[in-house]
This record gives structure tokens, sequence and C-alpha cells, in this order.
């Protein structure tokens, strides 16, 4: 089956990283998917509506949808910014088109899994990797298990992982704790936001881990910026550049 | 920098013992963690807890008439607070009316909230409070940092210099069998000169009119079984609807609180003693106004467990003390900017709405939702910063435009390029204090597509 599929690429990784949104439309367009990207795409309007002006982001996200009307699906390489589409963008009227786009907006990852169902994936990636996973696409679009809840245990991450060549993944001690990013968070509580990145990043250490990688680029830019600033050797990678390799 | 942040900031100044701090309430969480899976219908326990609780604030003024007249026929006097200064009144004029110098309290969150204790001091009398943790921080002259262990800030041998100063225990000693030993003689001379014991109230069941109280330590049942007169102090939304409703909640509570089955003592009070007084104190403050909220009401439903101050991650690294506010804490933060008087408009905005809050409440509050809608009301009222108000309208015009936001991307890329390092990384950058900014890349995304695809 071919799907017209529009590909958003979140603001930050435009700006800062665009080997991941490069990774995310090869990987994509290699499983037989027709990828559009619209070329007037923005942003989400997170950052507006985390710090409390979602009203200030309306016009934010009108523009997204004008730019992403008439798709079978929207992926992008974010979990963050996947829940921002479906869940929040509730303030701006729920025309057809609005409620088609929040529906069929989707996480990278889960589109893999959900509507391509993607088995065999050829990928090779050699190292030792911990999964950071990152709390919006978690808990809230739910793609593995929260470990508060009691529920069969599943990852959606780890089925994709799961059929990289060479892989090896490790395990942390707190397996689905928060790296601190949290948006503007991060520059709100400064310090208790760093305290957490170090945290996440101690534990990943700990257990040998070469690379920190999440469905989230935001958690990592925040690890990376740690990271980069104590000179550490232990490296980030988008997730969509592990099933890409 | 918010109130929160700066606090926050000098918790985290002492590294090692904020480390402490978190793996020692991370601990707890793990233990919560083991008690709820080997409870196999935990997650449905979670949703009746959550319907009965719903249930019972949708009928609040019949559930709590029909608690007030069960009460009154087993023989208890229901008295009516509206705020806190009515209540430290009733509770002072009950005191005065037996003649009693003596009081003694098991934990109660809802005094703390009324500043019960500070009231009656001023009236010449001293409350002496009976759980172990409380009485620690009262003779430091403390607020609680957590809302089941209110000294877990603490560390022992700082508890063993209080004690060596309050109670003549030997000078150096830490041992907590030991220490405990020595505040065991100390209260029980106290339960025994009693002549009021006051205590908090878990929940209050309607069908009986009855109260039960949770403890650990069973303090509330010496100092209820020794005084003549007892004083149980409830908010409105502590009713549940029947005796059969118990079960789900006291599953739920302890497993969640500390990751035990059930706590040490459950304790149903149901009629005074014969020569005895018995006294509910039902108290609004602020809540029946909340309730009209429609966005919080549900935050009503918590019971006190404290779990999500355990999961949160910001609370093990912020300490309860930093949040300024009676509950700390995701659950405080959603309650304060309604209900504080100091305002607590910072508490929202510190989180990072993570989420896990909400998986761990017992009865379902969509803690994370909140802090996320108290923000957006926060700005909507205009109690934000008028700074932040103009740059997010600046930053919504950007972001609606797509040459507004490729030259703003530009700009950050050329910026972060080309700017000498000392002027990169001046203060007014929050970023990066602690981290680097990114690499920037030769190009974006946008550009590589567009060279890519000849656009």
């Amino acid at each position: 089956m071919r799907f017209h599929v529009g590909l958003f690429i979140p603001c930050y990784i435009d700006t800062f990283y665009p080997q991941v949104g490069i990774a995310t439309l090869r990987l994509l367009e290699r499983l037989g998917v027709e990828v559009v990207y619209p070329l007037k795409q923005t942003c989400c309007g997170q950052p507006l509506a985390n710090s409390g002006s979602e009203h200030e982001a309306a016009a934010c996200y009108r523009h997204f949808v004008d730019c992403f009307k008439g798709f079978d699906y929207v992926v992008t390489p974010s979990g963050s910014c996947a829940w921002q589409v479906k869940h929040h963008f509730d303030i701006i009227e729920q025309t057809d088109e609005v409620r088609h786009l929040r529906a069929t907006t989707y996480e990278l990852c889960e589109f893999l899994t959900d509507i391509l169902k993607v088995d065999g994936l050829k990928a090779r990636f050699p190292h030792r990797v911990g999964i950071h996973q990152s709390c919006h696409g978690l808990r809230l679009m739910k793609l593995a298990s929260a470990s508060e809840l009691i529920e069969r245990s599943y990852s959606k991450v780890r089925q994709l992982l799961n059929q990289v060549e060479g892989i090896e993944i490790v395990e942390l001690d707190r397996k689905d704790e928060c790296c601190g990013f949290g948006g503007t968070f991060s520059v709100v509580e400064p310090e208790v936001s760093a305290k957490m990145g170090r945290d996440r990043i101690a534990d990943h250490e700990r257990h040998g881990a070469e690379y920190i990688t999440s469905y989230d680029m935001s958690c990592l830019m925040h690890l990376e910026g740690i990271l980069r600033r104590q000179k550490k050797p232990l490296k980030i990678i988008h997730i969509a550049e592990i099933l890409n390799s | 920098m918010t109130a929160h942040a700066k606090c926050a900031k000098k918790f985290l100044a002492d590294e090692p013992r904020a480390d402490w701090h978190d793996e020692t309430l991370w601990l707890v969480r793990t233990k919560r963690d083991r008690a709820a899976a080997a409870v196999d219908e935990w997650e449905a326990l979670r949703e009746q807890a959550s319907q009965i609780k719903e249930e019972a604030l949708a009928n609040l003024n019949g559930l709590l008439k029909q608690f007030e007249a069960e009460a009154t026929k087993n023989g208890a006097k229901v008295l009516w607070a509206t705020d806190a200064e009515e209540f430290n009144r009733i509770i002072l004029d009950i005191i005065r009316q037996h003649k009693a110098m003596n009081v003694v309290k098991s934990k109660s969150m809802l005094t703390e909230e009324c500043g019960m204790n500070a009231f009656l001091l001023k009236a010449g009398i001293e409350v002496v409070d009976t759980d172990l943790g409380e009485r620690i921080i009262q003779f430091r002259h403390e607020m609680p940092s957590h809302i089941v262990l209110p000294a877990i800030h603490l560390k022992k041998e700082e508890i063993g210099a209080t004690f060596h100063e309050k109670l003549g225990t030997a000078a150096g000693a830490s041992d907590p069998v030991y220490l405990t030993h020595a505040a065991r003689l100390h209260l029980r001379r106290k339960f025994l000169a009693a002549e009021v014991a006051m205590t908090g109230v878990n929940f209050a069941v309607a069908e009986t009119g009855s109260v039960v109280v949770c403890t650990n330590e069973g303090n509330a049942d010496m100092g209820v079984q020794a005084a003549p007169v007892q004083i149980h102090c409830m908010g409105i939304e502590k009713i549940i609807p029947r005796q059969r409703d118990l079960g789900v909640f006291t599953r739920l509570l302890a497993r969640n609180a500390t990751g035990q089955a059930v706590t040490t003592y459950t304790s149903h009070y149901m009629r005074p003693k014969p020569q005895g007084a018995m006294y509910i104190v039902i108290v609004d403050n602020g809540r029946f106004k909340h309730l009209t909220q429609r966005s919080y009401a549900s935050s009503l439903k918590c019971i006190r467990c404290g779990g999500c101050l355990n999961t949160c991650p910001v609370f093990r690294r912020s300490g309860g003390h930093s949040y300024g506010y009676v509950i700390p804490g995701p659950i405080g933060s959603i309650l304060a900017p309604e209900r504080s008087r100091a305002g607590g408009i910072d508490l929202p905005f510190a989180s990072s709405l993570c989420g896990s809050c909400s998986n761990v409440c017992p009865v379902k509050i969509d803690i994370h939702e909140q802090l996320y809608r108290w923000r957006q009301d926060l700005t909507l009222q205009r109690r934000t910063s008028f700074v932040k108000r103009v740059a997010m309208c600046v930053a919504g015009f950007v972001l609606s435009s797509n040459a507004r936001y490729n030259f703003a991307g530009a700009l950050g890329r050329f910026a972060v390029k080309y700017l000498p390092r000392f002027l990169l990384y001046l203060p007014l950058n929050v970023w990066g204090k602690a981290r680097e900014l990114p690499v920037p890349p030769r190009e974006s995304f946008k550009q590589w597509y567009k060279r890519s695809h000849n656009q």
C-alpha cells in the first residue's frame, strides 16, 4: 500500500540536527513510503504552550494545519511534538481538517511498528546503546510500558532496535526517569534540569553505554550539551539514525 | 529565577546530600512498585478508587449531611469551620471548655495548612506532635518537607544532635533504635499527661459516621485512648460514601505511600469513650470554591499518600521545603495556585511535565495535565511576568510564519557559529550555565531538502 505521508521535522531538528531529519526521510523512503516535506512548516508551538502561552500559539497551530492538510499521515521523529499536535491542538477550531490531522499524526517509531508493521529492518549498528525513554513518548504516547503502571511489558522502540544487527542494548538502573529537559523547564529551573541530566548520563555510564538514543532529539540536545561541557566520551544519537544505519 | 528554582539551587549546592535525598525517595518508589505489582488488580483498584472519590465529590453536600447525622447519632459532636481562622478558634474553644493544658496530636496536614500549632502557642497552649517525624521537626521549628515522611530531609546524625539538645540523649549518638527509644519514653509521658488528643482523618465514612485514621506508630491510638477528649480534624474532601469503599483505599494507601501492604494501624473512631467527649471538626478553607473550578476539582480526590512526591524527579532533587507550600511536590503544585496565600504561582512551572505523578496516583488525578492547565491559566490571569508574556507573544509571531521562522533559525545558527564564546555564554544564556549549545550545522534540514530536491 502506498501512503501519502507528510514529514514534520521539528524546529530544533531543522535548525541544529539536520542529519536526524535526513535519516528519517531516507528511512521512510527506503521502506517504500512516499514522503513529502512541506517547505513552509515551522514548529508545533510546544515551546509556547509549555510556557503557558498556548493562546499565543494558536496562529502557529493554524499555520501547521495549513502546511499538513491533505496527507494520509503526518510522521515526525519526535514523541513530544507528535503529542503536542494530537493532544493540545484542541484550542483551535476543530474543522474536519484539524480532526483528521490530529488523528493521523504519528511519532516515527509507532508509525513504523503500527502502520508499516516493519519487520526485518536492514540496519547495522554494532555498539552498546542505552535507551532514554523520553517522557511524552513513553507516558503520553505510550510507546512502551511505563514503570509506574502495572501492565504487560512492551516497547515499540525495542521492537525496532531488536531488528538492528550488532546492537547491544544496555539495561539502566532507572529505566524511564526523566532527563530534565522539559522544554522551557530547562531554563526556568536550570539547576534541577542540569542535575537530572547529569544523573541520567551517569546511569548510562555505569552500564557501559557508548551511545544514548531516544526518539526525542530535544532530550538528547540537553544531554549532549551536558556531555560536551563535561568533555565525556558518551555520545547521543537519534533512533532514526540507528534505524537508517 | 523563580522562588522554587532559587531554593532548588540552594538544595543542590550540597550535591552528595541531594543525591542521598534522591536515592532515599527512589528506594521508597521502588518499594511501592513491588507492592503494587503484587496486586494483580492494581490498575482496576486505582480506577475504582478514582470513581468512588468522584462520586463522593459530586455528592459532597449530601454525604457531609449524612455523615453529620450519623456521627451525631453515635454521640460525636460535629463542628464546621469555613476557614483556617474559624478552625483554630473552634479548637481553642474546645480546649478551653475542657480546661485542658496538655494537648497531643497525631499527623494532620490540615492543622499544618491552618497554622494551628502556632495559633495555639500564642494562646499559651503547646501542642505536642506525636508522630516521630513530626516531633523531630517540631523540636527544630521546621515545616514538614514531605506529607508522609515529614523529616525525610534530615540525616540521623542531625536528629541525634536535636535529641541530645531536647531529650538529653548521649552526645554524638545517632543509632536509630536508641533515638527512637528515647522519643518513645518522652512521648509516653506526653500521652499520659494529655487531656486532649487530636488526630487528622484519612477517611470519613458517611454511612457510619465514623472516621478512620491510618498510622504506622499507633500514636493516634495512644493519644485518643489515654485522653478524655478526642478531636478529629478533617477537610470536607475526606468523605467516602460507604464502609465497603474503605477497603479499596486502605489497599492502595500504604502500598503507594511506603510499599507496605497496609499501615500498621488502621483505627476506626466512632463514639466517645465513657465520660469522654469526641469532636469532629470539618473544614472548608477554600475547598468548596476549589471544587467549582472544573479543570482543577479532581485534585480534591487526593488521599495524601505522597506517591507523587516520591516519584517526582524534581521533588527528589529540590526537597520539600523548596516548594514553599504546606503540601509540596506535584500535588501541592496544582493546589497552591488556588489555595496558597503566598500565591504559589511558580510551582506549576517547577515540573518537567514527565507525567510520572499521574501514573502513580492511586486515585488517578491527572496531575501533569493540571500543571499544564495552570500554566495557561496563570498567563491568562496575568499572574506571570510581563517580560515573559511579551517574549511569548514575539515567539508566537516568529513561529507562525515560514519566512520569520527561517530567518530566526539562520540567525541562531549564525550566532552560535560566529559569536565569540564570552559573548555567547554571558549569564543571560541560562541554557549555557551547565550545557554547551548545539554545534551549528552547515545548513538546516530545510536548506538541505531544498538543495537536494532542486526546489
